[in-house]
């Protein structure tokens, strides 16, 4: 089973659910695997502390040109999309950055004079701790094409396990690609009003990817219940509530798992499962 | 000269929208745009008044025609986005590149344009906002970052406005990168844990890739004082300034429930500081 | 020689549009002839690199010279790799920018005027 942990808004605690959430399934005997998914700052690693046992770089294939070839006609630059090509007489001129490696110029070319070429935009690094098998993606500073990073971390889903992905803030591309497939989505929010009016983006995206979801309230104060009665409205379930607590706080800044520090967590997290199990059914 | 402050935090959470709408009530005469268009919330605070409403087009949408279509399958064997099952595009998988489209043997492929998200020019109490909503599940949002702020410089310049203060958007990927760069000045809004120190890390790199100026400022620093001490040597070492400390007060949570900027809520403690850090910024702009 | 100026509508009574990538359209004037035609700018909608496509538009349409208010990193990279010259800063009736031009008044641009930069602009 796929679960997948977004949320509209950044910092409603994403990567504190997803991480603890799977150490705790873990330690209830549950084969697991965590991928976090938010290459463009991955956290999960530093709450999992894995050993790090492999390294992998990843490439995005864009074009060359092959001069001798070339006779500058100019099919590539018309027909690319995204304008990432200029060809001006004796000379190609190609944009990367805007590049999406759809691999036309190259389909296209009358002269046959386009290959392509591998553009290392990030790495995935793969290890693992408590029993969980856990990857992450981290994406080169500087490069902006955050999904096919994505694409490919999400290669090393294992069905057979329970595989939890760690998604990017947002409600645009990056998030898409790290939640599509999934079999459930949990949606992390906080009880204020731009957890709400994020959330319901989020939810607008499930409802788009056809993907079952239930909404998790971090930080919960009993000051706003503006959350409840849209989901009351909505017919969305809510399966969790985690208290305001300065010391769930701390063990955060630190870069430690609560439910690990404080281990009555882990069956509220197990629980959380069985009613994501449940919900699915 | 128009003078463009962005805010940035890496992570998410950290406070950064907060900020900036207390921003929006000290500073004066100025533009405020909000660059987080998957994920606006800067106008729950300014609530905004819309002037004008501006379509935004992404890249084009593409459909199979059922009745010309001869089931060749080669739309399928070259899409490289796996957008393409049984004779269907699914637009959510598509990006336009629109090989299909020019591959296709019998022309059975239509297109057309596509709407992806809207921008505004609002008035509001604190003066104009220019912000957006990107359709749902819809992508380039650089580039609708792109767009939004040149709009706002283009008011700046025709009203005299001399500031621009922006809310950028989590991460350091495409909405980020369009949103700083061509930009005087990054505030950096981070927190005292591990992640923050991370994530700030990442950013510092990127505005040092891009080579903008960029300055500090840790929010809630009294949640874990040890990680402050340390983001303040990161900081040191890297030869950013910190410019300002705020702590962790429920104050911001109360604030946002009402609908004000904090520095409108209550005059205490969290509220000057966020007036210090503010008179720092606004220094470190116009030396 | 052809002059490609980024305009807000198709004669030479028309405003300089202040875009470059994402103009109305080209008025391209011939000073040889002193005929123009209006290229409307295929550019204007595109998703991402408008500055790229635009300047190909005008390149591909054989101009030598481009006038406009202010051009974006990418197009004038490739505008400037093209050889062509750019005048920027531009305001007025396309008329007026053409009388400017041949009375040597107008002022060339050394590299981009505006923009989110290269990397930005997606």
């Amino acid at each position: 089973m796929i679960i997948s942990i977004a949320s509209g808004k950044g910092g409603t605690g994403k990567t504190t659910i997803a991480t603890n959430l799977a150490f705790s399934l873990a330690r209830k005997g549950h084969n697991l695997q965590l991928l976090d998914c938010d290459v463009e700052e991955p956290n999960a690693h530093i709450f999992i502390k894995p050993e790090v046992e492999i390294r992998e770089p990843v490439f995005f294939n864009v074009p060359q040109i092959d001069e001798e070839k070339c006779t500058y006609c100019g099919e590539c630059a018309k027909i690319c999309a995204y304008n990432a090509l200029f060809v001006t007489k004796g000379k190609v001129m190609l944009f990367p950055q805007l590049c999406h490696s759809c691999g036309g110029c190259s389909y296209f070319c009358p002269q046959n004079a386009i290959s392509e070429i591998g553009h290392e935009i990030g790495e995935i690094q793969a290890g693992s701790a408590y029993g969980i098998e856990f990857a992450y993606g981290k994406l080169n500073i500087g490069e902006i094409v955050a999904p096919p990073l994505i694409k490919k971390l999400k290669k090393r889903i294992d069905e057979n396990k329970v595989v939890i992905i760690d998604a990017p803030p947002g409600t645009s591309c990056p998030v898409i690609e790290a939640v599509k497939g999934s079999d459930f989505c949990l949606l992390v929010t906080e009880p204020t009003p731009f957890g709400l009016n994020d959330l319901k983006l989020a939810v607008e995206m499930l409802k788009v990817l056809k993907v079952p979801f239930a909404i998790l309230i971090n930080r919960w104060n009993e000051e706003y219940f503006e959350i409840d009665s849209y989901c009351k409205k909505e017919n969305i379930p809510i399966i969790m509530r985690i208290p305001l607590e300065r010391k769930i706080a701390e063990i955060y800044s630190e870069g430690n798992l609560f439910s690990k520090e404080l281990p009555e967590w882990q069956d509220k997290f197990c629980k959380l499962f069985n009613s994501i199990e449940g919900l699915r059914k | 000269m128009i003078q463009e402050v962005t805010v940035l935090s890496g992570k998410g959470g950290t406070g950064k929208t907060s900020l900036v709408a207390s921003f929006a009530a000290l500073a004066e005469n100025k533009v405020m745009v909000d660059c987080d268009v998957d994920a606006a919330d800067l106008h729950l605070i300014l609530k905004p008044e819309v002037k004008e409403t501006n379509d935004f087009y992404g890249l084009n949408e593409y459909l199979i025609n059922k009745d010309i279509c001869i089931e060749c399958g080669k739309c399928e064997e070259l899409c490289r986005f796996d957008a393409i099952d049984n004779f269907q595009i699914d637009g959510l998988y598509c990006e336009g590149c629109g090989i299909c489209f020019l591959a296709c043997p019998v022309s059975a492929i239509e297109t057309k344009e596509r709407v992806c998200g809207q921008w505004f020019i609002s008035k509001t109490e604190y003066g104009p906002l220019v912000h957006a909503k990107l359709g749902i599940a819809q992508e380039n949002s650089g580039k609708l970052v792109a767009e939004v702020r040149k709009a706002a410089k283009k008011m700046a310049q025709k009203k005299g406005i001399p500031l621009v203060i922006t809310d950028g958007s989590p991460g350091i990927g495409c909405p980020v990168i369009a949103s700083l760069s061509g930009t005087n000045l990054v505030l950096i809004v981070t927190e005292p844990t591990v992640s923050g120190a991370h994530d700030l890390e990442r950013i510092l790199d990127l505005c040092a890739h891009f080579k903008i100026k960029s300055l500090v400022c840790i929010n809630k620093f009294d949640l874990n004082l040890k990680k402050t001490r340390e983001i303040k040597e990161l900081c040191k070492e890297r030869s950013v300034e910190v410019v300002g400390k705020i702590n962790y007060d429920s104050i911001f949570t109360e604030a946002l429930i009402k609908g004000v900027p904090v520095v409108e809520f209550s005059d205490g403690e969290t509220s000057r500081r966020i007036k210090s850090l503010w008179g720092n910024l606004y220094n470190k702009l116009s030396s | 020689m052809k002059i490609a100026i980024s305009s807000t509508g198709n004669d030479l009574s028309s405003q300089v549009d202040p875009r470059f990538g994402r103009c109305q359209g080209f008025i391209i004037f011939d000073s040889e002839t002193s005929k123009f035609e209006y290229l409307p700018n295929e550019a204007i909608n595109a998703a991402g690199g408008a500055g790229i496509k635009a300047a190909q538009l005008v390149v591909d349409n054989g101009a030598k010279v481009v006038i406009t208010g202010s051009i974006g990193p990418n197009a004038f990279n490739v505008l400037a790799g093209a050889g062509i010259d750019i005048y920027g800063g531009v305001t007025g009736t396309v008329q007026s920018v053409i009388d400017n031009y041949k009375a040597g008044k107008l002022q060339k641009v050394n590299q981009a005027t505006n923009g989110p930069g290269a990397k930005g602009n997606i």
